[in-house]
């Protein structure tokens, strides 16, 4: 598997390290109740067809990235940089 | 038998191999297999479940009977097939399978006891008792089934891993893969040819044909030379690719010194991992058999294979010989046969309109093989007229050809079907199967010389444009156009078995059965009969197996389905895959700069991740690592110690942020520390548990260093990163890793100040560098950074010099520490005086541990946000019901209170019911003369003082001890400020 990192273009899958679903971005209030923090830490969807992924290029530059890719044909459809989401 | 004229050997010069013990003469360019048939011998192996003899069956790497063991020894290399492997002077082959001798296998008894054999035999025999099957039922059917044997010893050949990028991989070097790679190559993009056999040209070197008006094998030896002559392509010869995987990634097994008796230091094998823009697969097409009864005599082979070995390497099986098939390509064998001299005893096609293509041989059109007779080797068939009348005929070799299945097992490896072409009666990929690949020539039906040369001339343009080259359209030379007519057979009526996998000793009969037993899904099917699971994976028996078993279901073929097709195409050696993976492997290893001091000293080093740290420093006269941990303990408490603190992970934060940023990522508040100052930090994972601790230094109002563990500074990085880029990129400050720029040493004990007072530019004091304070200082002139903390518990510093200074630096110290009665000390006695100050690693940080459990619980700041937080106040992670931080002492004289042992009230059953914790750390203290431990135990903070019976299963061991506060030496913390 391949991915286009943002900053170091074409790379080997052994350069990046995968945290988990692209969700955890999306960080509750502290006040936003057990349910939701609950459903933020712990719940995941399962889709099968296009997800999005957090991916850590720990082998490169170490950008995190939003991998969005499809699970049923491994297609890799596009590669962003999690800070350009979420410039707060 | 060797045919005079014919073939591509070398007749001057004759190779001396041995077989089975015997001495054997072939030429160079000969296989074994041919070299064996050169030789008069047919019995190649025994087969896997009935042991029944066998012979070559085809001429290439899907060979399922052919397989012999290689050299002897540590080296021994078992199934390695006859018809690939490449004759040497000096080569050594044993036979497989067999015993005590291939001519004589007593378990050939097995075929006669076939009736009780048959599918789903084992399923259905070996149910009960339950008991006998792991003792009884498995090691004698591993024993009496199988393949060759490994040898039980560490490899000693050498096995490589090479990586490569192109923008074309070609996929075999027929005349489709040459035409494709001949384009590409001309338009300057990068193109890798890969092709398993020795030699390119695929079947051109195996037919009698002309392209542009000279020999077929010719026109591919001009077109080889062309490629070598361009920089760009890169020709692997003995390369099969094996895989196609996502992105564009495709695996190949290149045998690199399989054809030679020395290789001299280069590796048996090297995996390719390639990644192409794209890639063309020109794989060709294998050749399937009929099923009749006892259609798996040595002797009998598919008919294009017997047309390698007459054209390639001039043998065939035996003086009379047969051919048997149902389309056009099979009369090119009999052809072939009579025009080199050889006597062709009939020509039988089973379609009863077909015109005889091959010129002066006996020709039984519409009449079918029935039968083949021999013991060891074939000696006669029988033939069925379309009449129904039957009659013998005596030959030794049988040339078949039930037709060719397009080579299409890469384009099916990212799970794609492929579909069933009536007009060449087998199936052919689906357009786009793997992203980037499109296929070529034979590998998608295309079965005339001519039109695979279009073919892959056409494949190569389409390609290169597409990814944006200007490509010239080649001229396609002259060659070979006959149309390829065909029409079904699967199987000649008749009692007896009739063999479809020869690798796993399938036949008709058994997949009729299994269709019977409702085995009714292809892939039921495959594994109730085995079917396509030996190592050749079916490539020569799949299309046959279901199309029997659509007949057996009432079903056509598109219908009955494939079975799925996965990587690799040939067998890997594990060895190839594991290339460079042995022991350390690639692991890279880190070392201090004082790691030459360390060892000079006689200290045994121990690894930290990837570092290596002194485990203890020894003096002459010390016997055993206590007594060298010993005193360094008491070395550092009454004296000075130094040791090595580098790999701790260091990070510098430099920006007006920074401080906003520790206070979300520290679950203590940062944002007030003064500069010069340093506070202990605690790091909670966003789930509420720790993830680290640590001490961060306010250098300047801008400019801090965090440092972290040993153990988990990769993943604090990948955690600062992450809560950085995902939360507050918007925050003005940066940070960076500078673990590897600085050389940090401890310089510990009461005489600690007094060591550093001697080397230090400007002397220091309390009122400068007080607990907890960071101040830059000058050593030698050279700029250092000095940090009064303590692991220890003495009056402590951390002295921080640029990595280049640090082997000066330690050595100065040590030589120092040493004047005042101390020295260097390890990792033994850093821990023991940790453990007797209750300070934590990560063996109490082990990732169920929460801030309350270790008794930080209030550190987490209530007055601001961080990461963890809001999880860390779930109810249940924080509490009496929560293992939390307890020391343990013992109630008597006891040795050990070993780590892993598990704690218990004293009046209960040791069983885990009782489990009230664990011992997490353990040492024997000098300081106090005793044995001590830290634990997590069951509501330990309000244990203090209570008695606990600490159980280790492992060990042995039993003992009560007591319950005390972690902090076994100075409690008050006096030293550490004095």
């Amino acid at each position: 598997m391949r991915l286009t990192c943002p900053n170091c273009g074409d790379r080997d899958s052994r350069e990046f390290t995968y945290k988990g679903a692209a969700s955890m971005l999306d960080r509750p209030a502290p006040d936003a109740g057990a349910a939701i923090w609950h459903a933020y830490l712990h719940l995941r969807d399962n889709p099968a067809g296009q997800v999005e992924d957090l991916w850590y290029h720990g082998g490169g530059c170490g950008a995190w990235l939003i991998v969005t890719r499809d699970t049923i044909t491994h297609d890799v459809q596009a590669v962003q940089l999690a800070e350009a989401r979420n410039a707060g | 038998m060797r045919v005079n004229g014919k073939g591509r050997i070398d007749r001057n010069r004759p190779i001396s191999f041995r077989f089975d013990g015997h001495a054997h003469v072939g030429f160079a360019g000969d296989t074994l297999a041919s070299a064996l048939m050169g030789g008069g011998v047919r019995l190649l192996g025994r087969s896997f479940k009935y042991h029944r003899p066998r012979g070559a069956m085809t001429a290439g790497s899907e060979e399922p009977n052919a397989l012999v063991t290689m050299r002897n020894g540590a080296r021994r290399d078992p199934n390695i097939r006859a018809t690939v492997q490449e004759l040497y002077d000096g080569l050594d082959a044993q036979s497989q399978n067999r015993w005590p001798s291939l001519g004589f296998d007593v378990l050939g008894l097995n075929d006669l006891a076939a009736p009780f054999f048959g599918a789903g035999f084992y399923y259905k025999t070996f149910m009960w008792p339950k008991a006998f099957w792991e003792k009884l039922y498995e090691p004698v059917i591993r024993r009496a089934a199988g393949l060759g044997a490994l040898s039980g010893e560490p490899p000693v050949e050498a096995y490589e891993k090479a990586f490569a990028f192109c923008d074309a991989l070609i996929i075999g070097g027929g005349p489709a893969g040459l035409m494709a790679a001949l384009t590409a190559g001309r338009s300057g993009a990068r193109v890798i040819l890969c092709e398993e056999d020795r030699e390119f040209g695929g079947r051109l070197l195996s037919e009698v044909e002309e392209i542009d008006g000279q020999p077929a094998d010719d026109w591919a030896a001009g077109a080889v030379a062309e490629l070598r002559t361009m920089d760009n392509v890169r020709l692997l010869p003995r390369c099969a690719v094996t895989g196609a995987y996502d992105q564009g990634t495709y695996g190949a097994l290149e045998r690199v010194a399989h054809h030679v008796g020395d290789p001299k230091g280069a590796p048996m094998e090297c995996f390719w991992r390639i990644h192409a823009k794209r890639a063309i697969l020109c794989a060709g097409a294998l050749e399937r058999h009929v099923g009749f009864q006892n259609n798996d005599k040595p002797g009998i082979m598919m008919a294009g294979a017997m047309r390698s070995y007459l054209n390639r390497w001039g043998v065939v099986p035996g003086k009379a010989l047969a051919v048997f098939g149902n389309n056009d390509d099979a009369h090119r064998t009999a052809r072939d046969l009579t025009k080199a001299g050889l006597h062709v005893a009939a020509l039988i096609d089973s379609r009863a309109d077909a015109p005889n293509l091959a010129g002066d041989v006996p020709y039984f059109p519409g009449a079918q093989v029935s039968r083949a007779y021999g013991r060891l080797g074939l000696e006669a068939i029988q033939i069925l007229r379309p009449d129904g009348s039957q009659f013998r005929m005596q030959v030794q070799g049988l040339a078949v050809s039930g037709g060719w299945n397009p080579s299409l097992h890469l384009s099916c490896h990212m799970n794609t079907r492929p579909i069933w072409n009536d007009t060449i009666a087998s199936f052919v990929p689906t357009n786009d199967a793997v992203p980037g690949m499109s296929v070529a020539g034979a590998a998608k039906g295309t079965f005339s010389t001519a039109g695979c040369l279009t073919d892959g001339a056409q494949a190569g343009l389409e390609a290169l444009r597409d990814l944006g080259f200007s490509v010239q359209s080649p001229e396609v030379p002259e060659a070979e156009d006959a149309p390829y007519r065909i029409r079904r057979l699967w199987t000649v009526p008749g009692k007896g078995r009739a063999w479809l996998d020869f690798q796993n000793d399938v036949t008709v009969k058994d997949v009729k059965q299994a269709a019977q037993e409702n085995f009714r899904s292809v892939e039921h099917m495959k594994r109730y009969t085995t079917q396509g699971m030996a190592p050749d994976q079916g490539k020569s028996s799949n299309v046959l197996a279901l199309a029997v078993l659509a007949d057996a279901t009432g079903r056509d073929i598109p219908d009955t389905g494939t079975t799925t097709f996965r990587p690799p195409f040939t067998p890997v050696s594990i060895a190839a895959i594991g290339a460079g993976s042995q022991g350390k492997g690639y692991a890279p290893e880190r070392f201090t700069t004082s790691h030459q001091a360390s060892e000079v000293a006689g200290a045994p080093m121990i690894e930290a991740g990837l570092w290596y740290r002194p485990s203890y420093v020894p003096v002459e006269g010390e016997k055993t690592w206590r007594q060298s941990c010993d005193r360094e303990v008491r070395m550092v408490r009454e004296h000075v110690g130094i040791c090595d603190v580098s790999t701790l992970g260091k990070i510098e934060l430099q920006g007006p942020d920074v401080g906003q940023f520790l206070d979300f990522v520290y679950a203590n508040t940062f944002s007030t520390l003064k500069s010069g100052r340093v506070r202990y930090g605690l790091m909670l994972r966003e789930d509420g548990f720790v993830l680290d601790d640590g001490t961060c230094a306010r250098l300047d109002v801008n400019r801090w260093l965090m440092t972290t563990t040993t153990a988990a500074a990769g993943q604090v990085m990948q955690h600062l990163d992450w809560v950085h880029q995902a939360f507050c990129s918007g925050l003005k400050m940066r940070f960076a890793s500078v673990t590897e720029q600085w050389a940090q040493f401890a310089v510990a004990g009461p005489e600690s100040r007094e060591l550093l007072n001697g080397l230090l530019d400007v002397p220091i004091d309390d009122a400068q560098c007080g607990y907890m304070q960071c101040v830059p200082v000058t050593v030698g002139g050279v700029k250092a950074r000095l940090f009064r903390i303590s692991f220890s518990g003495e009056h402590a510093y951390e002295i921080a010099v640029p990595a280049r200074f640090g082997t000066s630096l330690f050595e100065e110290l040590v030589a120092r520490a040493k004047t005042l009665g101390g020295g260097a000390y390890g990792m033994e006695a850093l821990n023991v005086l940790r453990i007797e100050k209750g300070f934590v690693t990560h063996a109490e940080i082990n990732g169920t541990a929460t801030a309350d459990d270790l008794g930080y619980g209030r550190m987490v700041s209530a007055k601001k946000d961080c990461i963890g937080k809001v999880m860390s106040r779930r109810p249940g992670l924080s509490g009496p019901e929560r293992a939390q931080l307890v020391g343990l002492r013992p109630t008597a004289a006891i040795k050990e209170m070993p780590a892993g042992a598990h704690l218990f009230e004293a009046q209960s059953a040791a069983t885990r019911e009782n489990d009230l914790g664990y011992v997490t750390s353990t040492c024997y203290s000098p300081t106090l003369g005793e044995v001590r431990a830290l634990a997590l135990l069951q509501n330990g903070r309000a244990r203090h003082g209570e008695m606990i019976k600490l159980v280790d299963h492992l060990r042995g061991v039993e003992t009560l001890c007591e319950v005390t506060d972690p902090v076994a030496f100075d409690p008050e913390g006096g030293r550490l400020r004095g």
